[in-house]
Order: structure tokens, then C-alpha cells, then sequence
């Protein structure tokens, strides 16, 4: 028996570890010392902490831990990347590379500075994977480029970037490369040498640690890249991210990454096993659905599909004892469909149709049968009172009809 | 978001689904909305000589708000004249579904369906009423 809801939006977020809430624990109370006060021990424990934690952190994706900035999350870590290059290297150029499946915080921080007359911004399109072509990154530079910024790995379809590519071309050039990584780190291994990342931007809750917390890596060596601040105050995080450190947040964030960097071996067997096991489901016992984002380059837990004729948002409806998202524009804010799947070039009808499942830790075999079961059912039930599935069951060209919006 | 009682009931349970006969002669269709848009209903009433519509059936692509809309149109307009029926405002279904602002849009596009299935019956039968249509123009 399967306990409801199932949980499969690893990708939004994820639960705590126990193993990461113990080690923050003590840190709410007894250990409470604020890691900037330097002349008692409760400051010492509280440094000591959190340089344990910029350890584990930085280890996990090969860096030195001072080259680890910490944040309120990952939106922050962006825009202090994006922002903070732009300013600090604006006698050099002001010219952006980035691609258009990026997330929100890196497009509007773009945007942002666009608008403000700071930087033109060259937004990359897509393959039909969701893959960003390295070439054209190459021939997007000019002399004023002074930073690209590519995701490692897209969080809607789990495509995964040729990022050490990409890092190669940015070195030759001599242009700062930042990386969002939210979705690959602790989940693919991540090596900012071996890929040549410049800035890398993380969070603790994407990978069962604690929300509010988030990391920017900023190499210091093979370039020193160099930032102007975003926040103003006390001058911590080597003067880039003034405020108090959230230490307990700290903390069960270096946890989280040890625990991952430990076990992503074999995490990696099972989410890919999970992943192919609702894959083979799905694509067994319903017709005409299609597989968003890249057939092998993508991240293990991920699985984004669309179900022709079956409006997005009422297949949620009809699962409601699942949780999964989906790129219906019924579930957004703005009405429009998911931007990503929009830039595959599959046609609004299909992004309208998409579901993501986002496989973690926690999920089971059980689970992923009933999802299975529950999803097919569904579109069956939804599709018999489609008239979109009634007219390409009678064999009409759906393109071809004059839609009457 | 969360949905009203009424439009889980009509999403759960939804009322007329299904299809009549395109060809037969007492049917009027209505197709309204697009794929690209996310919605598009399909609505059928099947009318009598006078014009009283008899019976209804629906299928919808769309969000449970459409569904639910195109669902409840179905009883809504049963045993009304097609006169009465082509005066159906949005508004009632928004009221009755209980649809927040984000989905008025479906009750629109289920008003027009109405209109657009009845339209449909009165243009095939203007077409094998040629004499009768002409009145009408006039």
C-alpha cells in the first residue's frame, strides 16, 4: 500500500534529511553564537561550524572552501553573480551571454540590468532537447562579452548543458563563466576545474537540506574573478555578502552536501532506475505522448512528458493525490505556458500538455507503479472527453483547422 | 489553487459527455477556442423543429474550469428555447461554478459555445430551408 499524497517534485524541493535536522539542531539553541563574534567562544563554535560546513560545500564540487560565498539561496547567489560581474567589470564591456531556458532568476536579472541601460544581453535559443550548442555561444561573443551564464542542468526537462565546452571557450576568450547548478549538484558529479566554472551558484534545499540558504562559488585563483556586492553592511563573506550568517542554516546545508557527495553513487542507480521504470510505464500503456528534454544528457531523477490532447492542469486535477507540476499555462501566474518546453519548438498544444515528474531520495518501486497507474488512467478518462483526441482519432490534421480563439 | 466543490463535482462527474452524429440534421455543433490556447470546447445540441434544445453533449480540452463550465452548459441549456439560450451569460456560470477571475475566461469561451452550436443548427437548417431563411433575412 502506498501512502498518499506521493511526493514527486524533488525538482521545487525537497524534504530535510533527518540526518541534516540532527546536525542543525544544537545549532538553534545551544550552539546559537553569531560566527562573526570573535571574542568568545560561542562566536568560535558558531565559525567553527560553518567553516566545517564550507568544507563539505566546497568539496562537493571541487573547489576551496574560501571560494565559497554564502547566501539566502540560490536566486541570490545569480543575481550577486550576474549583477555583480556586470558592475565590477564595466570599464571591460557589458555585453551577456545566456540562453533562453535559463531559470527566472538569471533571465530577469538579465532583464534587470538591460533595462537599466548596464549590459545588452544575447539570449541563446535552444535544440529541440533543450540543449544550448556550444558553436553558438562561440560565435555570440564579441569584445564587450565580459560574462556568460548557462545552467548546468535545466530544472523543467533535466537536459544537461555541455558545460565543460562551454567553460573551455570561456577561458580562451578570457570571459567569466557562471554556472546555475541548483539542479546538478549533489545530483551529477560537478568539478568547477575540470569544467572551468568561474562562479557556480547552489542551494541547500534542492538537495535535502534546509530552505534560505544558498551558496555562490567564486573562483579565486586561474582568474581571480572579482565582484562588485549586491548587499551592504558589515563587510562578511570577504566584504561580497554582507549580513549575519545563517548558521543553523549553514550548517545542515554542509550536511546536505556531504551526505550527497557521499551517496551519489548509488542514489544515482536508484533515481535512474525509478526514472526509467515510470518511463517504460507510461510509454507501455499510453499512445501518443512525447518525451520533453534529452533522450540520455539529462538528470537522473528527472521525467518530463507531455499527453497529447489532455490539458495539463486537469490531469493534475485528476491526480490530485500526486504531487508533480506541470507547464500548463492554467498553473502559472502569467497564463502562458512553460517558457522551456515553448523554446523546444514542440508547439503550444504539447507545452500545455507537459508534466513534470521529479524523482528524489525518498521516492519508492511502489510508488512510482502507482503514479504510473494513476497517470495512464487519468489521461484515458480525460482524453475520452477530448474533442482534440476525437478529431485525430478520426484521422483530422489538427494544424489544419481554423481555430475559432 | 484550489478549486470549488462545484467544479470538482462536474470534473469528477462530469454530465453529457460524448458526441452526436455530425450529420444528423436536428444537431448543432459548436467548436470555439484553440489547442495553442489551452482550450477548446466542443459542444452539441440537439434541437427540435420549434427550436427547444432536447438534449446536449459536450467534450473539452482545457483546464478543470473549462470542464467544469462546458459541463454544467449541458444541463444548463436543456429544455430552454434556443432564444433563451443564445441570452446565457457568462456571468451565470461564473456564479454557479464559482470561478475566481483566472478562470472567467472559460465561462466566455462556454457562452460562445452556445452560441456558435446554435448558430451552426439555424445555418443547415436556413440551408434546407432556403424559403424559410430568406423570411428571416427580410
Amino acid at each position: 500500500m502506498v501512502k498518499t499524497p506521493v511526493y514527486m517534485d524533488y525538482h521545487a524541493t525537497t524534504p530535510c534529511d533527518p540526518r541534516v535536522v540532527e546536525a542543525m539542531l544544537p545549532y538553534f539553541t545551544t550552539k546559537f553564537g553569531n560566527a562573526a563574534s570573535r571574542n568568545h567562544s560561542f562566536g568560535w563554535e558558531a565559525e567553527e561550524a560553518v567553516d566545517k560546513a564550507r568544507n563539505q560545500i566546497a568539496s562537493i564540487i571541487n573547489a576551496k572552501s574560501k571560494e565559497i560565498i554564502f547566501t539566502s539561496g540560490a536566486t541570490e547567489s545569480d543575481n550577486l553573480a550576474i549583477k555583480g560581474v556586470v558592475e565590477f567589470y564595466k570599464e571591460k564591456g557589458n555585453h551577456i551571454i545566456t540562453c533562453v531556458t535559463e531559470h527566472k532568476a538569471v533571465l530577469d536579472s538579465c532583464r534587470a540590468l538591460e533595462r537599466q541601460g548596464k549590459a545588452t544581453v544575447t539570449y541563446l535559443p535552444v535544440d529541440k532537447y533543450g540543449m544550448v550548442d556550444p558553436d553558438a555561444v562561440r560565435r555570440a561573443i564579441t569584445d564587450k562579452t565580459v560574462l556568460i551564464t548557462i545552467m548546468y542542468a535545466n530544472n523543467e526537462i533535466g537536459t544537461i548543458h555541455p558545460i565543460r565546452e562551454i567553460g573551455k571557450l570561456a577561458k580562451e576568450k578570457g570571459i567569466v563563466f557562471h554556472c546555475d547548478a541548483v539542479q546538478a549538484v549533489g545530483k551529477i558529479p560537478v568539478d568547477v576545474d575540470k569544467d572551468g566554472i568561474d562562479l557556480l551558484a547552489m542551494s541547500g534545499h534542492k538537495i535535502y537540506g534546509p530552505k534560505g540558504v544558498g551558496a555562490l562559488y567564486v573562483r579565486s585563483k586561474g582568474p581571480r574573478v572579482r565582484l562588485a556586492p549586491i548587499i551592504d553592511g558589515g563587510g562578511h563573506e570577504r566584504g561580497m555578502r554582507s549580513g549575519t550568517l545563517n548558521v543553523t542554516g549553514i550548517v545542515g546545508f554542509g550536511a546536505a552536501c556531504e551526505i550527497a557527495a557521499r551517496e551519489l553513487p548509488e542514489e544515482t542507480r536508484h533515481l535512474n532506475e525509478l526514472r526509467n521504470r515510470l518511463h517504460a510505464g507510461l510509454f507501455e500503456r499510453l499512445d501518443e505522448i512525447y518525451l520533453n528534454g534529452h533522450p540520455t544528457e539529462r538528470l537522473p531523477g528527472n521525467l518530463n512528458v507531455s499527453f497529447a490532447y489532455v490539458e495539463g492542469e486537469s490531469l493534475l486535477m485528476g491526480i490530485n493525490d500526486v504531487a508533480v507540476s506541470s507547464g500548463s499555462a492554467c498553473t502559472s501566474a502569467t497564463l502562458e505556458p512553460s517558457y522551456v518546453i515553448r523554446a523546444l519548438g514542440i508547439g503550444e498544444e504539447l507545452a500545455h500538455s507537459s508534466i513534470r515528474f521529479g524523482l528524489g531520495r525518498f521516492n519508492t518501486a511502489d510508488e512510482v507503479d502507482y503514479v504510473t497507474e494513476r497517470v495512464s488512467r487519468e489521461v484515458k478518462r480525460l482524453r475520452e472527453m477530448s474533442p482534440l483526441y476525437e478529431m485525430a482519432k478520426e484521422g483530422i490534421d489538427l494544424k489544419s483547422v481554423q481555430w475559432k480563439a | 489553487m484550489s478549486y470549488s466543490e462545484k467544479v470538482l463535482d462536474h470534473y469528477n462527474n462530469p454530465r453529457n459527455v460524448g458526441s452526436f452524429a455530425k450529420d444528423d440534421p436536428n444537431v448543432g455543433t459548436g467548436v470555439v477556442g484553440a489547442p495553442e490556447c489551452g482550450d477548446v470546447m466542443k459542444l452539441q445540441l440537439r434541437i427540435s423543429e420549434a427550436g427547444v434544445i432536447e438534449d446536449a453533449r459536450f467534450k473539452t480540452f482545457g483546464c478543470g474550469s473549462a470542464i467544469a463550465s462546458s459541463s454544467y452548459v449541458t444541463e444548463l441549456v436543456k429544455g430552454k428555447h434556443i432564444d433563451e439560450a443564445m441570452t446565457i451569460k457568462n456571468t451565470v456560470i461564473v456564479k454557479e461554478l464559482n470561478l475566481p477571475p483566472v478562470k472567467i475566461h472559460c465561462s466566455v469561451l462556454a457562452e460562445d459555445a452556445i452560441k456558435a452550436a446554435i448558430t451552426d443548427w439555424k445555418t443547415h437548417k436556413g440551408a434546407e430551408e432556403p424559403a424559410a431563411a430568406k423570411a428571416q433575412e427580410k
